[in-house]
This record gives structure tokens, sequence and C-alpha cells, in this order.
């Protein structure tokens, strides 16, 4: 079911079959089939206005002047040019301490995370590994069981991990889900007869592992260390839970103060005394604080996006 | 056990299952964990981060039966059996924590199990490469955005008055409605916030089980005389059924499991009462107000209903589809 055996197949069907479907279509096109394909086709412009719009709006929004974006004038193109938001975002040090933070715990944490989960999803695919069904069985039931809340904050707490960074990068180091993608992958896509030539060179699983498989698995790294980072990016609940002191603060406790809290005058921009601070500013700062955290992901998601729909499948076949 | 670990020695370590290994057809379970010790050392990392991090708190679970005693620890405090149990079920606050939690869940569930797959078909439907390329990358980049700036959008676009859906649904002749302050409204907001950013992403999987229907299929029903709508109806549906089956099992495990973090940051004193769910719950009794065996015992109870959920569904869909999970 793997996707490198599918796609040739369906390669040759398409060419020696392409001709004929079009010419018929020409021909036998129903009016029925004419609506539909109409449907489909203001169906999708439908969908894409959806996701798209949405987030068009927050960019224009955060360069528009406030007053109007409140009055509804700001529709499509931004209007009343104001970086207002941007120039007290940039002057808010808040928030590049949170994204200092976040850089360093993703960079960290995702780092351990494929350090530890590569090797580990290598071994399980090995099928001459007596007992990897068991420790497939041992990690699998974490998927469905945990201690809960409170059972895993005492035992931060007595590991020392409450309000240490590190509480960011060690505890989320496997996540079981990515490990059966990479395995999965391993399994499907490295041919076994790599391994045999590699035995005969005389290379150890090590070697093997270092020198071969990872040099050819470069899809299966970009996904699941893409999965990972953005969990680390977005990571939310950590912070709010384990950690006190505000200078180790994630990003998006930042965010959330600056959101949703209302802080968006207090504190940090220190240029503008909090009493009498228009709504209409506060917005401002909003939206730029939006686009600010957001951009980093979505600049890296078209570069690594080719993968995705290999990735998934990897996880889904065998999942 | 020196007897068989010295029959092991004189064939070669870690060269695998070499032909000369078959003098000694099943080894043992020491032979083995030898000759592949190599292998062994890469699993062992993972192996302690998940014992630790996921099976430590599992030992903890017993909390729920005890009366935390911080001077104790944590399996010093003295056996009160369910009580933290019946202190919850007999809470005035119990039924309407369920019923919202239930409420909440499925439609989510429902609802994010029939867009992908919607989704799929559509995005399917398009002929050139170009433009489904186009779709699939505009419609997975929500998944990327984080809770804080989704919860964050819906309150600016619902802000009373001034908010661009505000706005909008005020020229469909709902004036002045202020759907984040409203009970009824706090369900639908969150399935549908839900659908928005991950139903692209959710239809990848769908999609590439549709890209697996061999073609000669659709020529043979095209001769048969089926058009477009039956293409979907009869080779598209069923080509995707079996996927969407595990999915919806999968998914019934998580009945009870409303994401906490977007449920908590959504919460305002005017939506509360249909909006505190089990997870916010238990955070909220165990972290702000350190009522510790409380906290454990819901979540426990929480943990329990989902296990069941799970299992109850693919017993049902064993008999029913022959698709199953386990």
């Amino acid at each position: 079911m793997s996707q490198t055996k599918l796609q040739p197949a369906a390669k040759v069907a398409k060419t020696q079959a392409m001709p004929l479907p079009h010419r018929r279509r020409g021909i036998y096109k129903t009016p029925g089939d004419w609506a539909v394909d109409i449907v489909i086709a203001a169906l999708i412009t439908a969908i894409v206005l959806m996701v798209l719009y949405p987030l068009w709006f927050l960019l224009i929004a955060s360069v528009s002047n406030q007053n109007l974006v409140n009055t509804g004038k700001v529709v499509w193109w931004p209007k009343g040019w104001s970086t207002y938001g941007y120039e007290q975002i940039f002057k808010d040090s808040r928030i590049w301490t949170g994204y200092a933070n976040t850089i360093l715990y993703t960079v960290a944490g995702t780092a351990l995370n494929l350090v530890v989960t590569l090797p580990a999803a290598f071994a399980l695919s090995r099928r001459e590994l007596k007992g990897r069904r068991i420790v497939m069985f041992f990690f699998t039931v974490t998927m469905f069981v945990s201690g809960g809340l409170i059972p895993t904050y005492l035992l931060y707490e007595s590991l020392g991990l409450l309000d240490n960074w590190l509480v960011f990068v060690i505890p989320s180091a496997v996540n079981v889900y990515n490990l059966i993608i990479a395995r999965s992958f391993f399994e499907t896509s490295i041919p076994e007869e790599l391994h045999d030539a590699a035995q005969i060179d005389g290379l150890s699983y090590f070697g093997y592992f270092i020198k071969i498989v990872v040099p050819l698995s470069s899809a299966i790294i970009a996904v699941i260390g893409l999965y990972y980072m953005v969990a680390h990016w977005n990571d939310f609940f950590t912070g709010l839970v384990y950690i006190q002191t505000t200078s180790k603060q994630p990003l998006q406790l930042v965010l959330r103060d600056i959101l949703l809290s209302n802080q968006a005058m207090s504190g940090g921009n220190g240029s503008v005394d909090g009493a009498g601070y228009g709504q209409e500013f506060a917005d401002s700062i909003k939206y730029g604080v939006i686009i600010v955290s957001t951009l980093p992901l979505l600049i890296v998601y078209p570069f690594i996006q080719k993968y995705f729909n290999k990735g998934v499948m990897i996880g889904a076949v065998k999942g | 056990m020196t007897l068989t670990t010295s029959s092991i020695t004189p064939n070669e370590p870690n060269t695998g299952p070499a032909p000369t290994a078959a003098s000694s057809p099943k080894p043992t379970w020491l032979q083995s964990a030898k000759r592949y010790w190599q292998l062994w050392a890469m699993l062992l990392p993972a192996v302690i981060f998940v014992a630790i991090f996921s099976y430590g708190p599992m030992y903890g679970i017993q909390l729920a039966f005890r009366r935390f005693d911080i001077t104790k620890g944590l399996t010093g405090g003295d056996w009160v059996g369910f009580a933290y149990f019946r202190q919850f079920f007999s809470n005035p606050q119990f039924w309407p924590i369920m019923r919202n939690t239930v409420v909440i869940s499925l439609w989510t569930l429902v609802m994010g199990f029939i867009a992908p797959i919607l989704l799929a078909l559509l995005i399917n439907q398009i002929h050139s490469r170009r433009v489904k390329g186009f779709v699939q990358t505009v419609t997975y980049m929500p998944h990327f955005i984080s809770v804080v700036v989704i919860v964050s959008m819906i309150n600016l676009f619902l802000t009373p008055s001034t908010g661009i859906l505000t706005r909008a649904l005020a020229v469909f002749g709902l004036h002045d409605v202020n759907l984040l302050g409203s009970t009824g409204a706090f369900p639908m907001l969150y399935w549908m916030s839900e659908v928005w950013q991950h139903v692209g992403w959710n239809s990848i999987i769908y999609l590439a089980a549709l890209s697996s229907v061999d073609l000669a299929l659709y020529e043979a029903a095209k001769i048969d005389g089926a058009g477009r709508l039956q293409l979907i109806r009869y080779v598209d549906l069923p080509t995707i059924l079996p996927t969407a089956g595990i999915l919806l099992i999968l998914n019934m495990g998580h009945v009870l499991g409303v994401g906490f973090e977007k449920v908590y940051l959504m919460q305002n004193p005017l939506n509360l009462p249909a909006s505190e769910v089990i997870s916010t719950y238990t955070y909220k009794m165990g972290i702000l107000q350190n009522q510790f065996s409380y906290s454990t015992a819901i979540g426990l109870f929480n943990m329990a209903i989902n296990f069941v959920m799970l299992v109850v569904a693919n017993q049902i869909s064993k008999k029913v589809s022959d698709t199953s999970v386990f």
C-alpha cells in the first residue's frame, strides 16, 4: 500500500487511458455532467475563500486604521495605512522574550524528539528483533491510558521539572503516533536488500542506520520533524500548568495574555500609559501579534508541505 | 544460562540471521538479545522516556482512592475507596458538566467526521493537478495555527457590533448578536472553528485512499452508464468506507476527551454554564484549588468512560462491518 508502489501504476494507467476518456467526455458530456462540474467548481471556490479570507483579513486589518476596521470599511484591501500595532509589538519585550523562549524550547525539543524517536522506530521496524511486538504494545497502551493531570503534575514536581524550562523538552520526547509513522516508513520504504548488502559489507546496525537508513529517510524525517516542531511551537498547556516565572513563559502564554486577557497595553510597551487607551489600539496590536506569531510556521509550511500526503498515508496504513 | 550463551558464541555476533545461524534454528531470548543488542540500545531511550513520563503518572492514579496528604507523599494518604468519585457524582455541577462535555464532543465528532469525507470527495473531482495541489495546500494551512490564535480570531471576528462576522450576520438580518456570550452558541462555535481548522488536514487520509482506486473501475462504471454522481456514490464512497470506519472508532474513544486548551481559552463568564467541561473542571479543581485527590478521581472517571466507548465502538464495528482496531 505504499505510495511508491501506487504511483507508477497510476501513471501508466493514466497515460494509456487519457486520450480515450477525453474524447469520450467531449462527446458524452451530458447537461447533467456540466451542471455537476459547475457545482463542484463553485463549492471548491467557496471553500478556498472560506479558508483564505479570514487569514487575509487578519493581514489587512493589522496594517489598517482600526476605526475603519471596526466600522466595517476594511473588506478587501488595507485602508488608512497604519503600522501602529507593529511598532508597539517591536517595543514590547514580553513578546520577544516569549519568542526567544519558544525558539529554544522548539529547537531543543525537536532535536531530542528526533534523536530518540528515529532509532527506536528503526529498531521496531526490524522483523528479526524478538520481542518487538511486546515493546510496541508497551508504547501503544499509552495512547489510550494515561495517569491524568494531577499524578503527572506530582511526578514533575518530584523530578524538579516545575518552573524548569526542561519541562518543555524532556517529558514529550516520544510521541507514540509519530513513532508508529516512522516505523511504518522504515518497514515499507527501505528495501530489505540494502540491509543484506550492508551486512555483507560488515556494517553493524548502528552503521547501517546512520550511513544508509537516515540519508534515505529525508521525507519521513521532515514530516515527523514538522509534527514535533509544530507541537512545541503551539504548546500552550505546558506553560500554563508547569511554569510560573514570567521570563520563562513561551510565546503562546504571552499571546494569551495579550490576545485574550486584554493586557495589550499593560506592562511591556512602556511608551504609552494604560489609562485612556482605546479599544482600537488594542485591536491593532492584536492583529499584529497574530501575524507576527503565526508567520514563521506559515513560511516553513510550503517547503515541507509536499511530504504531507506521504507522511500521513504511511501513518494511516499501519497506524 | 551459561550453556545457552556459549552455544551462540561460535556464531558471529551482529550479523543477523545469516545462513550459518541455521545450525541453531530457534534462538532463545537471551541469544536473540545478545545478537541484537544494538537494536535494543536504539530502543532503550524511548522505552525509558515512556516508562517514566507515561507509565510513571499511572502509578499515581491510586491518589484517586486516597486522601492526599502533602507530608506523606503520593502513596501515604489514607485509603478512602470511592469517596471522591461519590463526591463528584453528587456535586450539583456533575450533570451540567457531563451534558456540556457530551454535547460539545458529539457535535465535533459527527461534524468533524463528515466534513473531511465530503471535502476529500470534492477535491478528488478536480481534474487539474495544479488546482488540486493548490486547494490542498490552502485547506491544510489552518491546521498549523495555534489554539490561542484561533480562539482570538473567533473573539475578534465575533466582537459584538464591530467584529467582521457580527457585521456579516447583520447583513442577513441577525442584528446585535453576541455569540461570544451566548450559551446556546458555544457548541456551534466550537465545532465550526474545529472543522474550519482541521477539515483539510483530516481529508488527506481519504484522498490517499481515493488515489488508490483502480482507474479501470471508473471506466467500467462509465460503460455501465454511471454519471459523475453515481461514480462518487458507487466507486469513491465504498473505497473510503473502511478508513472512515477505523477513524470513527478511534474518535469514539475521545467522546469525553474534549480538548482542554481550546475550551478553556474560549470560556468567559457569560458562556460558562455551557462551556465547563470535564477537562477544564479537572484543571480548576486540581491545579487552581489544589484538590489533588478529587481531581485525580475525575480524570480517572473520564478516562474509564473513554476506554469503554472505544471498546464498545470497536465491538459494534466488528459485528457490523468487519472493521476493527483491535
